[in-house]
């Protein structure tokens, strides 16, 4: 017998979208943190360089990955609510018909 | 007043912890909640569940300590998340239980991965209780007033509560409370710490006295040292490993350590604090420790922009980090040395080291960026690690099971973000307000948040503690679940197929609680004085290369083979663990040299990382026509 879930979930056609969507995003990110620790590999005093009222490199770097995380997953949520508003639509308007 | 709060906080979670534990009858509601969990609380939680001793004490004593560094650790764990959000969640919604195993095994039912995705959900939870236990400990010394090993056996008994009478769902409101109560007040913290400024004599709002340490000048004539201030006779002289060297004093009748710097005018000799081990008990700075005699908290500013003997006061959180970070800031940091002096006494010396803003506020004095390749190498190893760990952690990856559908699992993902992303920017603020505001034992820098807290009011203090104890509960509450489950769920019900009735599980897992909530107060009170970011980082480096492999690969790449999971878990559990137990820092902890330590490397997870995945492959392709047989 296979494991079957806690809460049984409903079919979700929008599944593989997210999906693709969800790998793209990752990359996106994933890009964003290995140019963070490459800086601080190759070319560590550049972290030491005030850019930003009066903040050094890594200070203002490590914050922006930290809110570029938040408005990644913001932007993710909505284009799933999205795609899940379409397909739900879509469903609707076919079980009427 | 630190011990009411304390003890009300905790008679409260137990109370809740009963009134929950009725109506925990069935094994759905004692391992997810019910299901029902709404995605905000659940958000809450998952924070709650994550900001762990390490985020709170280690994270802040390591900064207060070493810097940007220890928020490094705040930067990937919070990166982790991401992992977590648009690769795992909701697919693992879908496929699991109860248990990490449930989604791992979920297309296969192969015996080979329940019982190594149980035997790594236990390691994993063991691996990170460790931290947390010690963080406990830590915090009832100054809160209570109790030695380590007591506040160790103390959360041990009130997790097992916790878990045994509720399980996950006494769990999930002690973690939304707790995470909720450790933002607001750790905000409160660090709005106190920018309003308060700098200043180069921190007196804790004039409630401590600031301590000015003294230098000396001294010559060498002969092999003889000799100190200018004749009050002062040489007693012994030692050098540790990279060439540190101290002597000991004596003057007024008393006996000290110093710390010999060489400068362009001659040998400067600074004061240090010193424990030693003598026959009739521990002496701290020259006198026998007593409940006036113990080591003065650190951390403080020489120098601002230059200038010495100056206040700031009140600061936005721009100009704050901007000060801290000038190259003409000078912070007062503190080194520990170990030797056996020529008396044959052990001798610990915290011993001072100026450094200026602009290094303190990069990555260098922990991680040696500008070092060896081993160094980076190590450096790039542990950002891996944090990086793949959390979407790997078994009490995180269950609580996706505690909500109603995958969107709530994508959403309470997110609400965890947002939580904890602010929650690390708070960190840096809280540790560099300790390492500025003499609030760090040196012997010990997990209790820099509390004590920072302390420098402000003792009410705050009490509070700050009280939630730092709350962080260990609602922690160790999770990995308690989550090892039960492996145990009574995966391994007794799943694996060994013994018949037992829905109560009968719920039995079971509550009898796990007690046995590994005893495994886990025993390994609290043997890692003692370790930070406990470090420990954790250790964790992410076990989960990353024994689950993450087998969670990515069974959901994209199509040719994945149940021996293939099974194969990855086990190498991945077991290079880890070899390559942590052989590294320097675990050889410093035997009491053995590190250079002799057979792997360079403190970080395993960029050797055993992609060994699991390599494995996995391999496997999994060679395993091809077994699969399509069966």
């Amino acid at each position: 017998m296979l494991h079957e879930p806690a809460t049984p979930a409903a079919k979700d056609p929008s599944g593989p979208y997210k999906i693709k969507l969800g790998v793209r995003m990752f990359i996106v990110y994933m890009l964003f943190y290995a140019i963070f620790v490459a800086i601080n590999l190759m070319f560590p005093k550049s972290m030491g360089m005030i850019v930003f009222a009066g903040l050094n490199l890594v200070t203002v770097y490590g914050f922006a990955l930290i809110i570029v995380a938040l408005i990644e997953a913001l932007i993710y949520d909505l284009l799933c609510r999205k795609k899940e508003a379409f397909y739900k639509k879509q469903e609707e308007s076919t079980g009427k018909a | 007043m630190a011990i009411t709060i304390f003890l009300v906080f905790v008679f409260f979670v137990i109370g809740l912890s009963l009134f929950l534990g009725n109506k925990t009858k069935t094994s759905k509601a004692y391992y997810a909640a019910g299901g029902n969990i709404h995605w905000g609380v659940n958000g809450i939680a998952f924070a709650g569940d994550y900001l762990s001793a390490a985020s709170f004490l280690g994270i802040c004593g390591m900064i207060a300590t070493l810097g940007f560094d220890g928020f490094l650790y705040s930067i990937g764990y919070l990166a982790g998340w991401i992992v977590a959000l648009f690769v795992v969640a909701e697919p693992l919604k879908r496929l699991g239980k109860y248990t990490f195993t449930d989604a791992v095994d979920a297309n296969y039912n192969s015996r080979g991965i329940k019982l190594t995705a149980a035997i790594s959900t236990l390691v994993v939870s063991i691996c990170y209780l460790i931290p947390q236990m010690v963080g406990a400990g830590v915090l009832v010394q100054p809160l209570l007033g109790l030695p380590h090993a007591w506040g160790v056996i103390m959360v041990g008994a009130i997790v097992i509560t916790i878990v045994a009478t509720a399980g996950m769902a006494s769990t999930t409101y002690v973690q939304f409370i707790k995470g909720t109560l450790l933002i607001i007040f750790s905000t409160i913290l660090v709005a106190a710490v920018v309003i308060r400024g700098l200043s180069t004599q921190p007196d804790q709002g004039g409630t401590v006295e600031y301590y000015r340490y003294t230098d000396l000048t001294a010559q060498i004539s002969g092999d003889a040292l000799i100190v200018d201030d004749p009050k002062y006779t040489v007693l012994d002289q030692q050098e540790i490993k990279g060439g540190y060297k101290f002597v000991k004093l004596s003057a007024d009748g008393m006996e000290t350590w110093w710390y010999i710097s060489e400068t362009e005018s001659g040998l400067v000799l600074h004061e240090t604090q010193s424990t030693v081990m003598k026959a009739d008990g521990k002496w701290i700075n020259g006198s026998l420790e007593s409940d006036t005699n113990k080591l003065r908290m650190v951390g403080n500013l020489e120098r601002i922009d230059g200038e010495g003997d100056v206040e700031t006061g009140k600061l936005n959180v721009f100009s704050f980090l901007a000060k801290l970070s000038d190259k003409d800031t000078l912070f007062r940091t503190w080194k520990t040395a170990n030797f056996v002096d020529s008396s044959e006494q052990k001798v610990t010396v915290y011993y001072p080291k100026l450094v200026t803003g602009d290094q303190f506020m990069r990555p260098g004095l922990k991680f040696k960026v500008e070092g060896t390749f081993l160094e980076k190498l190590d450096f790039l190893s542990l950002m891996i690690a944090l990086f793949l760990g959390t979407a790997a952690l078994p009490h995180i990856l269950i609580r996706y099971y505690t909500v109603p559908n995958p969107a709530s699992a994508r959403k309470s993902t997110i609400v965890a973000i947002a939580a904890i992303g602010f929650f690390y920017i708070l960190t840096l603020f809280m540790g560099l307000g300790a390492a500025i505001n003499g609030s760090i034992n040196p012997a010990d820098s997990n209790m820099s948040a509390p004590l920072l807290a302390r420098s402000f009011s003792e009410i705050l203090f009490a509070i700050i503690s009280a939630i730092a104890f709350a962080t260990v509960l609602g922690t160790v509450s999770g990995l308690i679940v989550a090892a039960s489950g492996a145990v009574a769920h995966d391994l007794f019900d799943r694996y060994l197929k013994i018949k037992m009735t829905d109560q009968q599980k719920v039995r079971a897992g509550k009898i796990t609680a007690f046995v590994i909530g005893g495994i886990a107060i025993l390994l609290g009170i043997l890692f003692k004085g370790i930070n406990v970011s470090f420990l954790v980082g250790l964790a992410f480096a076990v989960a990353a290369s024994a689950n993450l492999p087998a969670i990515i690969m069974l959901l994209f790449w199509k040719k994945t083979t149940a021996r293939g999971i099974a194969a990855s878990i086990t190498v991945g559990i077991l290079s880890s663990l070899i390559l942590i137990a052989m590294s320097p820092e675990l050889y410093t902890l035997y009491g053995r040299n590190p250079l002799d330590a057979p792997i360079p490397l403190n970080n395993p997870g960029i050797i055993s990382i992609p060994l699991s995945f390599i494995t996995l492959v391999v496997v999994s392709l060679l395993t091809q026509k077994k699969k399509e047989i069966a």
